[in-house]
């Protein structure tokens, strides 16, 4: 017995590590390119057939020298990251508060309204969204990017269901020691609420960050565009568009590796928090 | 000043509280979600041209009739289901494989697997429509080429370009399946299994009797994020194809199609009506699930 559940773990572990290869071939194809002229990569294509005596680190280099907007681009999408993720964290924990907290008439309209939110995807009212945008004249703004989505549904469902776990005697006792409504929420609900909120704030970091199709929509001057929007307009294979591309991807995902590999029981936790519970 | 003072004592009373905390999603549906739904709606009944607008009634949905809408609404529904048949046994088979007690390092390979899920859309796509670049030496004809197979030019004929495009959602998306899948697995409590060992099941029986039915609502989740992943899918194609122009619409679908109509073409009375059809198909299909569900496919949440 003893032996034959010692070649099943053998087996299992070889099959992982086959699947652990190909889950990370692709991003090493890349990290390897990034050591190679763009130019090469034209000529004869993503592979692994490197020249280890001519790599170099030039394609960094050049990324690093100023000479193209790539840093315009990182810096937009960190202060879209770092806003969206702070203001989005706060109201939605806010709303998703009012929902599992209080009683009140209208909640249950309100709650369907949060799941119909959830339901439709963002891509069946790109077009309606983008001319209010326009009319807005948030066209090549940050606010542009972050405000339709300033509330996140997913968001207000995590919340809600996090706090539903706090008895509301809570609240009662507060209210008798003379603390107001929002002075329950912001001191003593929001510390209650800390583990919730890296979980979640790494949840929508992540989108924010990968965020592309609608930076894509609502931006277009080369200043004012993300990160994302940024590396897929140097795809056309012209110039030396490909040494910023395939650097400048390797440097979009360091970061968030370094962040990964740190965090990871956040990432995995907010990641999939959408997953049944119970 | 007293006003003042009754409004303050009204917005702090505990009746209007509430309203207070819900305030800015109320605010954001109405504004941008609701709006955009209403103006949707008006549009795709209307012929717009600059500032003119004039009511053509249901002109805009003959649209359902062009050879290319067809297509891309093809396209959609074909990603859609063959990737629900890909992204949901796969990723229960690897979750059911990493929580078995023989397997070792349970936490690393997990944690490997997750990593594509990091990556946007824009970088995984790059890497992908270079990996099936149609040169000689790109990655995948290396590989065709280690089974004595001619090169291809990959993103140019369907089935080839479907190929890519599902590699490139299982590459991104097994990992966080697979973590909905373990997570649903650490749920069935063990005595379920000691008991059914007890009574002699085999392995297999154990997964078909216990293990399958008790991931249901696990199954249902997964089911409905892709249904709506798939249905939504447009970066992808977009990427994949440096831009919404693949080779006869092989990778249309059906955003892309009203991107192109709405946003490149400015044609916006029929890409409203496109986007009302989408709208439709999606709820539609959440009522064929609250049917056979009962919930809204979050499992136990209510």
């Amino acid at each position: 017995m003893t032996k034959k559940s010692r070649i099943i773990s053998v087996c299992l572990v070889l099959f992982f590590l086959v699947i652990t290869v190909i889950t990370l071939l692709p991003l090493a194809l890349l990290a390897v390119s990034s050591l190679r002229p763009g130019s090469d990569l034209m000529r004869y294509g993503l592979n692994f057939s490197v020249d280890w005596a001519n790599a170099n680190l030039n394609e960094y280099k050049m990324l690093f020298s100023g000479a193209n907007p790539y840093f315009t681009w990182y810096r937009n999408s960190l202060i879209v990251t770092v806003v969206q993720v702070a203001l989005a964290l706060f109201l939605s924990a806010c709303v998703g508060y009012g929902f599992a907290m209080y009683d009140f008439k209208g909640k249950n309209i309100a709650f369907i309204c949060v799941l119909l939110v959830m339901m439709v995807p963002t891509e069946v009212i790109l077009l309606p969204l983008y001319r209010l945008i326009v009319n807005m004249k948030l066209i090549n703004t940050m606010w542009g990017i972050i405000l339709p989505y300033l509330v996140v549904p997913m968001l207000i469902f995590f919340f809600r269901q996090y706090l539903s776990g706090i008895p509301k005697d809570f609240l009662d006792a507060a209210r008798v020691d003379g603390c107001s409504e929002y002075g329950i929420f912001v001191k003593i609900m929001m510390p209650l609420m800390k583990p919730s909120f890296a979980a979640m704030g790494i949840y929508q970091g992540m989108q924010s960050w990968n965020n592309f199709l609608w930076p894509m929509i609502v931006t277009n001057d080369i200043n004012k565009i993300t990160l994302p929007v940024g590396l897929q307009s140097l795809i056309s294979p012209y110039g030396n568009n490909y040494d910023i591309l395939i650097a400048g991807s390797c440097f979009a995902i360091i970061p968030i590796l370094i962040l990964f590999i740190c965090f990871q029981r956040y990432f995995i936790e907010g990641m999939t928090a959408g997953g049944v519970k119970g | 000043m007293k006003k003042k003072s009754v409004f303050k004592k009204f917005i702090y009373s505990q009746k209007a509280a509430p309203y207070v905390f819900i305030a800015p999603f109320i605010i954001t549906f109405l504004v941008f979600f609701a709006y955009s739904i209403v103006s949707m709606i008006i549009m795709s009944f209307q012929k717009v041209a600059g500032p003119n607008t004039a009511f053509v009634g249901f002109d805009n949905y003959k649209i359902v009739k062009n050879a290319v809408f067809i297509k891309s609404l093809k396209n959609s529904i074909f990603y859609t289901i063959v990737s629900c048949m890909l992204m949901i046994p796969i990723p229960m088979v690897l979750a059911v494989m990493l929580n078995s007690k023989h397997m070792r390092a349970k936490a690393t390979f997990r944690s490997v697997l997750f990593i594509p899920a990091l990556t946007s859309i824009v970088v995984a796509g790059v890497v992908f429509r270079l990996m099936f670049g149609e040169l000689d030496n790109s990655f995948m004809n290396q590989v065709l080429g280690l089974f004595g197979k001619e090169p291809l030019i990959w993103l140019r004929k369907p089935a080839t370009a479907w190929t890519a495009m599902f590699f490139l959602c299982l590459w991104r998306w097994t990992g966080v399946n697979m973590m909905y899948y373990l997570s649903g697995l650490q749920q069935i409590p063990g005595d379920l299994y000691e008991s059914a060992s007890i009574d002699g099941a085999t392995f297999m029986q154990q997964l078909r009797y216990i293990t399958i039915p008790l991931l249901k609502p696990t199954t249902i989740y997964v089911l409905t994020i892709s249904i709506f992943g798939g249905m939504a899918m447009f970066s992808e194609s977009y990427i994949l194809f440096n831009g919404n122009k693949s080779p006869n619409n092989i990778g249309t679908t059906l955003v892309g199609f009203l991107y192109r109509l709405g946003l490149e073409q400015n044609n916006l009375g029929i890409a409203s009506a496109i986007g009302v059809i989408f709208l439709l198909i999606v709820l539609g299909i959440n009522f064929i699930q609250l049917r056979i569900n009962g919930t809204m496919g979050k499992g136990g949440d209510k």
